[in-house]
């Protein structure tokens, strides 16, 4: 089986090195994809769009269909992994552990017994617990909300830099999943609930779509944002480039929520209070 | 184009893939697994696809490195084949 599969492995490499051997020459100008559609976007994205990043302006405005499908593909994954992994029948674990912060005597709960929610005596720990160790916790609580306003930048100066919704969602969502490796994974939950998680990543979707129907009710095709410039109050070139923004923000909002979404239900076993 | 520092990036990627394909230690893989997307990451800025480069560096290299990660941190730590 093993001499099969490596049999299989090799025959199939083979036949896609020598398939890539076919491909034109990196940077070729006369390849057929850089001769018909290419020099439209490199000519016309600045007086159509206003928006000086080309790669931008051809995912969220002349491929802004495509775009808006990718988004419902990283939601349905989230929403996927929700439906495997997360369980609301045993949201609370069978046996808790409370360690007291002054002795380090750990105490042992079951069924409903717990101590007082707001005592500062005990604190809840997880089944294998590590000592939290003050050097990554606070580099962990000082690099959070620097990076959450690095991928506010990256979301709303895709125009002009490389970067945009997707990149900035992830960013965002790792700035949570940062959180949670640092102390731990029901410090981020106290932060963003998994319930806002689930609204923000369905808005997100919600967002894209709405400004393409928004589009179809002002009399244009769908995701045609030179039609919201009567709303917007700007030229039909400025509202091109307005309307990628709003759909970078739904993009993110939706990336962002996914990415902490399939993290909580993958390290705590969908019950997200003990996990990584 | 290709200088020599960019095919020892592309050997390293290969050396990467091969060595999280047959390591035992699944929290190493994952972590190869993330050198590997590194390397690319810097294959593709080199090539001038910035917008690519920028994804992989987030998704591939971030990510899905402690997605992995935590994945393996819900099972087992050794691979049995």
């Amino acid at each position: 089986m093993r001499i099969l599969g490596l049999l299989s492995c090799a025959l199939l490499g083979a036949l896609l090195i020598a398939i890539a051997a076919d491909f034109p020459e990196w940077g070729d100008a006369h390849s057929p994809a850089s001769e018909h559609l290419s020099p439209y976007f490199i000519e016309h994205t600045m007086e159509d769009t206003s928006v000086p990043n080309i790669v931008t302006s051809v995912l969220a405005d002349y491929r802004g269909y495509d775009t808006m499908f990718e988004t419902i593909v990283v939601f349905c994954a989230g929403i996927a992994c929700f439906f495997l992994l997360g369980s609301y029948a045993c949201a609370e674990p069978e046996e808790r552990f409370y360690r007291s912060v002054e002795t380090g005597v750990v105490l042992r709960f079951t069924g409903d017994a717990r101590p007082r929610p707001d005592s500062p005596c005990f604190e809840r720990i997880d089944p294998r617990w590590t000592p939290r160790d003050i050097i990554i916790s606070m580099v962990g609580r000082i690099m959070v909300p620097f990076i959450q306003i690095y991928a506010l930048y990256v979301v709303a100066h895709g125009h002009h830099s490389p970067g945009g919704g997707f990149q900035g969602g992830v960013i965002l969502g790792a700035a949570f999943i940062l959180l949670a490796l640092s102390s731990n994974l029901r410090t981020m939950t106290r932060c963003i609930d998994h319930k806002v998680l689930g609204v923000l990543s369905a808005l997100g979707v919600m967002i894209y779509a709405g400004v393409g129907v928004t589009c179809m009710v002002m009399g244009s095709n769908f995701l045609d944002y030179a039609a919201l410039h009567t709303i917007l109050g700007v030229s039909p070139v400025a509202a091109r480039s307005l309307g990628i923004l709003f759909v970078e923000v739904g993009v993110a909002m939706t990336v962002m929520a996914t990415m902490v979404v399939i993290y909580n239900n993958v390290a705590s076993a969908g019950r997200y209070e003990e996990g990584l | 184009m290709f200088t020599i520092v960019d095919e020892a990036v592309l050997l390293l990627v290969i050396v990467c893939a091969i060595g999280a394909l047959s390591i035992k230690d699944l929290v190493g893989a994952g972590i190869l697994f993330g050198a590997y997307s590194f390397m690319m990451c810097m294959l593709w800025a080199v090539m001038g696809a910035v917008d690519v480069a920028f994804t992989e560096a987030s998704v591939g290299a971030g990510v899905s490195t402690v997605l992995l990660i935590a994945a393996v941190f819900r099972t087992t730590r050794k691979t049995r084949d």
